[in-house]
């Protein structure tokens, strides 16, 4: 397949992209693979519950109610699942600005697990939206509501999608063969990269900051004024974290696809970022406490929600960071993944107990999701992972460019 | 106490001084940029609990008349089908009846929190929801510190639902269909600020029938509907420990700091890019 992908690039004039799009539009390998197995009957239910939420309401799939008006797929889908495409942002800083050339074979895959995380999660939300028809409106000026923290997170997740496909676009175009596309599109890259940096700093913490004026509304114990600054800081591992959980199972599952010069590269890149998750994890608890020692909450530790509170910060920030380092020290790649997971748990929780279970903590009747909202939930997610297997298996992601490109250099 | 005393005789005279000068002023030149804020003062111990405001709101806005019971100590919620509830609360002062609806706040949470203007202060002084600019994100839901907006979640074409203060009515010259309903005078419409003034001339002259607060002069930064109680506002349904600040100067922090991060921080990353591209340059040629 890589040969065939070369000769097309070789000899491609343009005239036969039309064609060449097309043949790769076929789905490629065996169809009934164990994961297909599970995502596709979950997709097709998924489906059908988004049809009813679109004919009866949001309320006829979900349990929201006018006490909680966010739930599962704000808190998880969007809240989450930006944290979790933390990662593209702060790879493209340490491989374009920083010059980290180490980890510049897993740049590709980062931006596309990014972009299409954003792409996704961005398009969960429209499933939230009541009236998904008026979304331009922000956009288009009907009317710009500026004061909003929402709408500078929207505009973000819009610009930040196309900066982002703009950092992806070379990969496209080495897939299409197109020569000449592909070196104007590098050529804006390094804009792309510090626009994209520039709009990931202030959306990862717009995030947060959307929580700001629900002060009388989240459990103390997790809202603050810095808010903005955890989720900002917390982007940082969470993407991290994503990323060595996402490499360690693309390793496995597109294994021939790696060059050897990569696999070999694997371990020393899982531990350099091993390390700079156990750094940005010690600024967020080190945080995390000040905040707890300055907010006087010493009274709310010894309540149920008190515990949630110190399990959260202690078995799933405070121990994984352990581990990392750890795990960096003694150069043992399972206990990096192990962090890297109860890493990404912590991100979870945490951004639901803001979000949803520390939302309306006291309020008599409380939320949980319904398991059609967790059926949709998934539906997105794997759709997502189907797209990233599709794009895996065509373009240049994982494994490398093909020959023209060195030859243009 | 005595401090208090001497307070109240002050603010008043104030008042009373602010209301006849103000009220010549404004009867001299009605301009349009002084416009003031409108807003409703509402007197618990005026209100019969008759319900006639419940029933006018739900004819005003096409809304299902409420049928539901009042009972002593059940309380009853504004919803996506009522905009406006009287419910009765047992109290240290005996049984009250207190009306909620949307607080009309002088800076609404819900109104920063949009991100198209759909919800909106308008000049008079009503905060209005625009259903040809919303998304329903819900976000209004989430900031509003009254938890006022309510959602259609059964609706393929949800609305927001909450009291308008009769926008339409008042754009042309009419009171909101509550006030004007209200048969023992507990509702009354007017300027914020004369409504301020009456509610303390009200304390002032009866002081064994009110506590002395005028709930929503400062609450949240300061609200359009004003309530006068015979009882604490904690024991009738009030959050009393919502902030005096408006809420969204919680935010505006945050978004202050985004101009400068957008100017500060392209240039500092333009600036280690060139200066690890020479590094890179000079490893490149050492490497050759």
């Amino acid at each position: 397949m890589n040969k065939q992908a070369q000769t097309i690039a070789k000899d491609n004039d343009g005239s036969s992209i039309l064609k060449f799009i097309l043949s790769e539009l076929k789905p490629k390998g065996r169809i009934l693979t164990p994961f297909n197995i599970i995502a596709i009957p979950i997709i097709l239910l998924g489906i059908v519950l988004i049809v009813i939420r679109f004919m009866n309401g949001i309320g006829s799939i979900t349990n929201l109610s006018q006490d909680t008006p966010w739930g599962l797929w704000i808190g998880f889908d969007v809240v989450t699942g930006v944290a979790f495409a933390g990662g593209a942002y702060v790879l493209t800083f340490m491989v374009y600005i920083l010059k980290m050339e180490k980890y510049r074979s897993i740049v590709r895959v980062t931006v596309l697990n990014g972009f299409l995380a954003y792409l996704f999660y961005a398009g969960a939300l429209l499933l939230d939206l009541g009236r998904p028809w008026n979304v331009v409106n922000p956009i288009i000026g009907n009317s710009f509501g500026t004061s909003s923290v929402l709408f500078l997170v929207a505009w973000h997740f819009l610009l930040y999608m196309i900066a982002e496909l703009i950092e992806f676009s070379p990969a496209i175009a080495e897939w299409l063969g197109t020569r000449r596309a592909r070196k104007i599109l590098s050529g804006l890259t390094m804009g792309a990269v510090i626009f994209g940096i520039t709009l990931s700093t202030l959306h990862q913490s717009g995030l947060g900051a959307l929580f700001l004026m629900a002060k009388d509304k989240i459990h103390p114990l997790w809202y603050s004024e810095f808010i903005p600054i955890m989720f900002l800081v917390s982007s940082i591992f969470a993407g991290l974290s994503m990323v060595i959980f996402e490499g360690s199972i693309s390793h496995k599952v597109f294994f021939n696809q790696i060059s050897e010069k990569n696999h070999k590269a694997q371990s020393g890149i899982l531990q350099g970022l091993a390390k700079i998750c156990a750094g940005a994890m010690f600024a967020y608890f080190f945080l995390q406490l000040l905040v707890f020692i300055h907010s006087k909450n010493w009274d709310l530790i010894n309540t149920p929600m008190g515990y949630w509170f110190l399990f959260e910060m202690i078995g799933f920030v405070l121990v994984p960071m352990l581990l990392y380092l750890y795990s960096y020290r003694t150069r043992n790649i399972f206990l990096i993944r192990l962090a890297a997971i109860m890493t990404m748990l912590g991100i979870i929780l945490n951004r639901l107990n803001i979000s949803v279970i520390g939302f309306k903590w006291d309020a008599p009747v409380h939320y949980y999701p319904s398991w059609m909202e967790i059926v949709v939930t998934l539906t997105v997610i794997f759709t997502e992972i189907l797209i990233f297997r599709w794009i895996i298996n065509r373009m240049p992601v994982l494994r490398d460019s093909p020959a023209w490109v060195e030859e243009e250099h | 106490m005595n401090f208090d005393r001497r307070n109240f005789f002050k603010t008043v005279c104030v008042a009373g001084a602010t209301l006849a000068v103000g009220n010549s002023f404004g009867a001299a030149k009605p301009d349009e940029n002084t416009i003031e804020f409108q807003g409703v003062l509402y007197d618990s111990t005026r209100c019969l609990g008759c319900r006639a405001c419940e029933r006018v709101c739900a004819k005003a806005h096409e809304l299902p008349e409420p049928k539901d019971e009042l009972k002593a100590g059940v309380i009853r919620k504004t919803s996506e089908k009522q905009r406006s509830v009287i419910n009765n609360y047992v109290t240290s002062k005996g049984e009250v009846f207190v009306k909620k609806q949307c607080m009309h706040c002088n800076e609404p949470a819900c109104a920063a929190a949009c991100l198209t203007q759909a919800m909106y202060k308008t000049k008079e002084g009503p905060v209005i929801w625009r259903g040809n600019k919303c998304m329903g994100c819900r976000f209004c839901m989430v900031s509003c510190p009254f938890d006022v907006p309510k959602f259609e979640y059964h609706s393929a074409n949800p609305k927001i639902e909450k009291c308008d203060m009769c926008y339409d009515r008042i754009k042309v010259g009419k009171i909101p269909a509550c006030a004007e309903a209200c048969p023992g005078d507990a509702l009354t419409f007017g300027t914020r600020r004369e409504l301020i003034v009456e509610a303390r001339k009200r304390i002032f002259e009866n002081p064994k029938d009110y506590v002395d607060q005028i709930w929503g002069e400062q609450v949240a930064g300061g609200t359009g509907w004003l309530y006068l109680s015979s009882a604490p506002f904690n024991e009738v349904g009030f959050n009393t420990k919502l902030q005096n600040t408006s809420y969204p100067e919680l935010s505006k922090g945050f978004l202050y700091t985004v101009p400068s991060v957008f100017v500060l921080l392209p240039p500092l990353l333009l600036g280690i890019h060139e200066a690890t591209k020479n590094r890179n340059h000079s490893n490149d040629e050492e490497n050759e």
